[in-house]
């Protein structure tokens, strides 16, 4: 879902689903709070929309006077021509040109100020809102490099992207549009009411007959749609789940020959979807016949006692002219509050999801007296003593697990899929924290560095491989945007992708894309291993797996992967049977908890889970 | 727009004459009411008539709700009508789309083609009922106005000629700086969101070089651009409201004018002046509203565009009219096949040619584009060959019924795809009318059970959409079971085993070996540990066959096998 602010809000002229917010009042206020510091822009504003809202209202009353002005010159005449007196006998129709002339360019005066108000109010409000999301996105932006990773694993990307873009544009738009009207309305409905009372109090009385009718059909209406439009909302996600996965899985069902099937399904949904959206059209279409029709019958009841009161000579046709324009406009205001409560619903709604993210807990603060070890005196030892941890208060994990890596050995990782192997990374790297023991890097405990420091000592290549939309050679400098076009080419030759590159047509300069698909699956490893050979590291962690690489390339890999561990502490997500073999220590992981410990041999000789995983792949081989 | 709209429904043909009907109804009461109004201040108010205003007034509350019923009752065909139209429109997509072969899938993108069955149509629809209201509207509005404005006052009339000009100068201007503006805003939020996403995605390497502060920076700097692009859109936008509105103002405060001169030279009375005043001000609201159309306009065409696409593109891939229902052995030849992919240069394959016989295992290995899951795509005719044949049951798949072919088959794609249901639900996928049992020995087979029986709800637990509840190791162990259950005489296990573990692996095949016994089955692979036991393996590169035989014999003949198994196996284990 895309829209900027001033595209359209949706079909059915205005109507909307209003979601409910948990906290109406708390949110609002807090809301408010980012208006603050423009207080001064939001007077303008509010003033300027009473002005330019008074000044359009006095309109008709001025005109009324030109009205008069022209009765006053015909009605002589006219009361002759009734009274049987021939035309041509009849006294001269004699209008006073100079007042109307006075009269009309007053109000072009009037209706020039109040279009400069309109503008005004808006132009400082475009200037407003756009600055308070500004500061929305930034604040959420600034939030999600404070959040722990734990809230970015528990979340679908969907999800966080659209708090940050859907939310915070309905915020926008919000501010933009319907705050201003909300002004503007609540102006016109007192300002009309004002001069409709100083007309003739009378036809005022008149005119309120048909507001308790206007008000039970918005009512009416706006109760009946919402249960449309929101039953509209939830079956277009349906039929948009089914559409989602049927295309994306039409392998499967042309395989299956789950194509009626699916044909069927769909028609069902479909079908439902019609229904809702032609209720949701229909009676979203019906408000405005019904008013206009409301309109015309205060028009009648106002036109026959103003006509009474006209004969009386109570009234002038022109206060009757006037008080039927300001009766019109008495009937939108009220329709467009009704529905800008709606909307501000809705947007406070979305503001209290936006905060959600900026109420997120955050990870544990930095230590106070942070560490640091000087990267020349780096050595790599490792040592986990007595760690706890679990993802979940319940189930624990790890416990008591103690391990020692001496500077320079290499730690692989084994398990079946779903073993929870990345677990390790995730305390390694702080991206979680242990509950219990500690985590010692060269006799230090992680925790009191600070993790800009201990990231550094790391270098990490992923599975994932993850590049960005820029140049190659921006990608490779991504762990030093400082290294010069000569370090990053040298990393480059390390990690046996420098030819490659050049091969491209813009070489170290060729922009990768937003998917990066312009490049394949192993070149894409290639660069995030030249990646961390730039960085140089004391401590890697790697992990083994090359799927949809092919074989040649898979063999660069391995090459490349064995360079950078010459010499470094390494831990392995290990895949393949060499690296496992030659490993100083072996963790063997099921589970999510680490169930073996040793190397190689020592494992094969307890004759526990690691040696039947190594057994049954020589068991599914041909005896050599 | 016109092509789409063509393909309408014969059977709405009477509800849009009605709606035709009734909107020219609608709008000869709304014309009416401005000379009602001015009669009731002519020859009522100002003459003091209150019987007059009375029976102009009931007149006038006639005509309103004659009005009324027809705009209710124009609203709710209109309604019918364009939701109608919507949902054929959906249903045709999707119906075609269910034709498609794989090509045309290729052809078009999955995920444009969801936007075109939702987006897309939800657009047209919206447009549709927009037109059917008010479009149609505009014009009979305008001509009646502009009709009944000359009939009151001929003269007074020369003011549309220069009304019209200026607002349509106005509504030009606006658009033509603001349309690009948009343009460039939605730029400028995708740019954003990309940013974001790339953001979420790297949240681990981002943190591990330490460049949050980099990617903050980089975060604000498309923040910065979109915010200010917004404000010169949103400031243009306010000048246009304000500018609109004045301009009405002031031709009414000329037509005042005028008015009076003509009132003076005795052609023209009060009353009328007013009913005149309100046939200017319908004349210009219908130009606003033709100008909004041609606004609006060129995004529905685009959408129009994307679906007429959809409609024209007609798969290639048709059942023959006397399709053949050939014995089920498991038998299939690939006979001199070559592939070759739209629009691509060089042939995905070339010149392919091997037997299976039933109860064979026949593995595939090869790099990464070597042409191993087009071989495997083409067996269930996904696509069509280039040039030769194959057969499957010693009859040419193009003679078969595509779901008969696809009946004599179980074939797991690559990519493991579960569907929002149960654990058993999609492992039912595969037959329809498996039992309980059918569906636990599938997954036992498939080395699924222990996962599945460690849910809280077995068999029963729920699948969240695209399985994100899963790890990819246990979605591929359910499609495989998916497989199983199907017990068909061919299965094509599309590189299905990379994504498990060495252990699993073993297992599985350990298992499968005694469940798929006289079945027909090709295994696409990368790993050599999984291909070793086949009967036959074939090594293709680059699109061509580079070996074939077992894994001793390939061992000995074939260089390309020889590379492939070196860089997966140790010395030892190669002896």
């Amino acid at each position: 879902m895309k829209h900027g602010p001033g595209a359209g809000r949706g079909p059915g002229g205005g109507m909307h689903v209003a979601q409910k917010a948990k906290n109406f009042k708390g949110t609002s206020k807090r809301l408010l709070g980012y208006l603050k510091p423009h207080w001064a822009k939001l007077l303008t504003v509010f003033f300027a929309a009473i002005l330019s809202t008074a000044f359009m209202i006095i309109g008709p009353n001025i005109l009324k006077n030109a009205t008069n002005l022209l009765v006053e010159g015909v009605m002589p005449h006219m009361a002759a021509v009734l009274n049987g007196v021939p035309a041509e006998l009849a006294p001269p129709i004699n209008i006073d040109f100079n007042g109307i002339a006075g009269v009309l360019l007053t109000l072009v005066g009037i209706y020039f100020v109040s279009s400069v108000f309109s503008w005004i109010q808006q132009f400082v409000m475009a200037g407003v809102s756009q600055k308070v999301v500004y500061d929305m996105r930034k604040q959420v932006d600034d939030k999600l490099s404070k959040l722990p990773l734990k809230y970015f694993d528990g979340r679908t990307h969907g999800e966080i992207l659209s708090r940050i873009t859907n939310d915070v544009d309905t915020v926008a738009q919000t501010l933009q549009q319907s705050l201003t009207q909300l002004i503007t309305s609540v102006v016109t409905i007192v300002g009309v009411l004002i001069m409709m009372l100083t007309i003739s109090p009378l036809l005022t009385l008149v005119t309120f007959i048909t507001i308790p009718l206007c008000l039970v059909i918005t009512i009416f209406v706006v109760k009946r749609s919402q249960k449309y439009f929101v039953g509209q909302q939830r079956v277009l996600g349906e039929l948009n789940g089914h559409v989602e996965e049927m295309y994306t899985g039409h392998k499967e069902v042309k395989a299956y020959g789950h194509e009626q099937k699916a044909v069927d399904e769909f028609n069902t949904v479909n079908e439902e979807l019609y229904e809702y959206n032609r209720k949701a059209q229909f009676i979203s279409g019906i408000i405005m016949p019904l008013m206009t029709f409301v309109n015309n019958l205060g028009y009648v009841f106002v036109a026959v006692i103003g006509g009474l009161r006209v004969a009386n000579g109570q009234l002038t046709v022109g206060d009757v002219q006037a008080f039927i324009q300001y009766s019109n406009q008495f009937t939108q205001p009220i329709n467009q509050t009704a529905n800008i409560a709606n909307i501000l619903q809705s947007t406070v709604a979305a503001a209290e999801r936006v905060f959600e993210v900026l109420d997120e807990e955050e990870q544990i603060p930095e230590a106070l007296n942070p560490k640091r070890i000087e990267a020349k005196a780096l050595r790599g030892a490792v040592e986990f003593d007595h760690v706890d941890f679990r993802y979940n208060p319940a189930e624990p994990l790890i416990e008591d697990m103690n391990v020692k890596v001496s500077p320079g050995q290499t730690v692989a990782i084994v398990g079946p899929t779903g073993a929870g192997k990345t677990t390790l990374v995730n305390l390694l790297m702080r991206f979680y924290e242990i509950d219990g023991g500690a985590i010692r890097v060269d006799g230090m405990d992680i925790r009191d560095m600070t993790r800009e420091g201990l990231r550094s000592i790391f270098g990490m290549v992923l599975q994932d491989t993850w590049l960005f939309n820029g140049t190659i050679r921006e990608n490779i400098a991504y762990s030093r945007p400082d290294a010069t076009l000569e370090q990053v080419m040298a990393a480059a030759k390390a990690a046996r992708v420098d030819h490659y590159i050049r091969t491209l047509p813009d070489g170290y300069d060729t922009v990768l894309n937003e998917e990066a698909s312009n490049i394949s699956q192993g070149q894409k490893q290639l660069l995030t291993i030249a990646r961390v050979i730039l960085a140089d590291p004391a401590i890697l962690i790697l992990d083994e797996a090359t799927s949809n690489v092919d074989t040649r390339t898979e063999i660069q890999i391995q090459k490349a992967m064995n360079a950078l561990m010459q010499g470094r502490t390494s831990f392995v997500i290990a895949h393949r049977l060499s690296t496992i073999r030659d490993a100083d220590i072996i963790l063997v992981m099921n589970n999510g908890r680490i169930i073996e410990t040793g190397n190689h041999r020592q494992l094969l000789e307890q004759g526990g889970f690691y040696a039947d995983l190594y057994n049954s792949q020589f068991a599914a081989k041909p005896s050599a | 727009m016109i092509k789409l709209f063509k393909r309408i429904d014969k059977r709405y043909i009477p509800s849009l004459v009605a709606i035709l009907l009734l909107t020219f109804g609608q709008s000869v009461a709304q014309l009416y009411m401005p000379n009602l109004n001015g009669d009731i201040i002519d020859k009522g108010v100002m003459a003091g008539d209150t019987d007059y205003i009375l029976r102009a007034g009931g007149l006038m509350l006639l005509v309103s709700l004659g009005g009324m019923v027809c705009a209710i009752l124009g609203s709710f065909l209109a309604a019918k009508v364009s939701m109608g139209f919507g949902r054929d429109l959906r249903r045709g997509i999707f119906t075609r789309a269910s034709s498609y072969s794989l090509k045309e899938f290729d052809k078009l993108g999955t995920a444009t083609l969801i936007t075109r069955n939702t987006n897309d149509v939800t657009q047209i629809q919206n447009l549709g009922f927009m037109l059917l209201r008010m479009m149609l509207m505009a014009p009979m509005m305008l001509i009646g106005g502009i009709v009944l404005a000359v009939s009151k006052d001929a003269v007074l009339s020369l003011i549309i000629v220069a009304v019209i000009p200026v607002l349509a100068l106005i509504i030009w201007l606006v658009g033509r700086s603001t349309i690009p503006l948009f343009q460039a805003m939605q730029k400028k939020i995708d740019k954003l969101n990309q940013v974001l996403r790339e953001k979420l995605m790297g949240i681990r390497v981002i943190r591990a070089f330490n460049r949050d502060d980099a990617e903050k920076e980089r975060f604000d700097g498309a923040n910065t651009d979109l915010t200010k692009t917004a404000i010169k859109v949103n400031r243009i936008m306010a000048i246009f409201m304000p500018l609109v509105m004045l301009i009405f103002n002031l031709i009414m405060l000329g037509v005042v004018w005028f008015g009076a001169v003509r009132i003076d030279a005795g052609a023209m009375e009060v009353g009328q002046l007013q009913a005149f005043l309100q046939y200017i001000m319908q004349i210009m609201f219908s130009v606003m509203m033709v100008a909004m159309m041609f606004i609006m306009l060129p995004r529905a065409q685009a959408s129009a565009d994307r679906i007429n696409e959809v409609f024209e593109l007609n798969t290639e891939l048709l059942d023959p009219d006397a399709p053949k229902v050939p014995e089920k052995t498991g038998k299939v030849t690939f006979d001199h096949v070559s592939f070759g992919y739209t629009n691509a240069e060089e042939l995905a394959l070339t010149d392919i040619s091997f037997e299976a016989a039933p109860g064979e295992t026949v593995a595939i290995i090869g790099s990464t584009g070597s042409g191993k899951s087009t071989l495997a795509n083409l067996i269930p005719r996904f696509y069509d060959v280039t040039g030769g044949r194959i057969s499957v049951d010693g009859v040419d798949v193009r003679e078969f019924e595509k779901e008969e072919l696809r009946k004599r088959i179980s074939f797991v794609p690559q990519k493991a795809l579960l569907f929002t249901g149960t654990i058993a639900d999609n492992i039912r996928y595969g037959k329809e009318d498996a039992t309980d049992e059918e569906i636990q020995n599938a997954a036992r087979i498939a080395q699924a059970s222990d996962f599945i029986d460690e849910m809280t709800d077995g068999y029963n637990s729920m699948i969240s959409q695209g399985g994100s509840n899963l790890s990819g190791g246990q979605k591929q162990r359910l499609t495989i079971a998916r497989a199983l259950v199907r017990r068909p005489e061919i299965y094509i296990f599309d590189d299905n085993f990379s994504a498990l573990d060495f252990k699993t692996d073993a297992k599985l095949r350990a298992a499968l070996k005694n469940e798929v016994k006289g079945a027909t089955v090709f295994m696409v692979a990368q790993r050599v540990s999984t291909v070793m036991d086949a009967d036959k393996i074939i090594v293709l590169d680059e699109g061509r066959v580079a070996g074939m035989g077992t894994h001793r014999e390939l061992l000995k003949s074939c260089d390309i096998y020889r590379e492939i198994v070196a860089s997966q196996l140790s010395e030892e284990e190669l002896a």
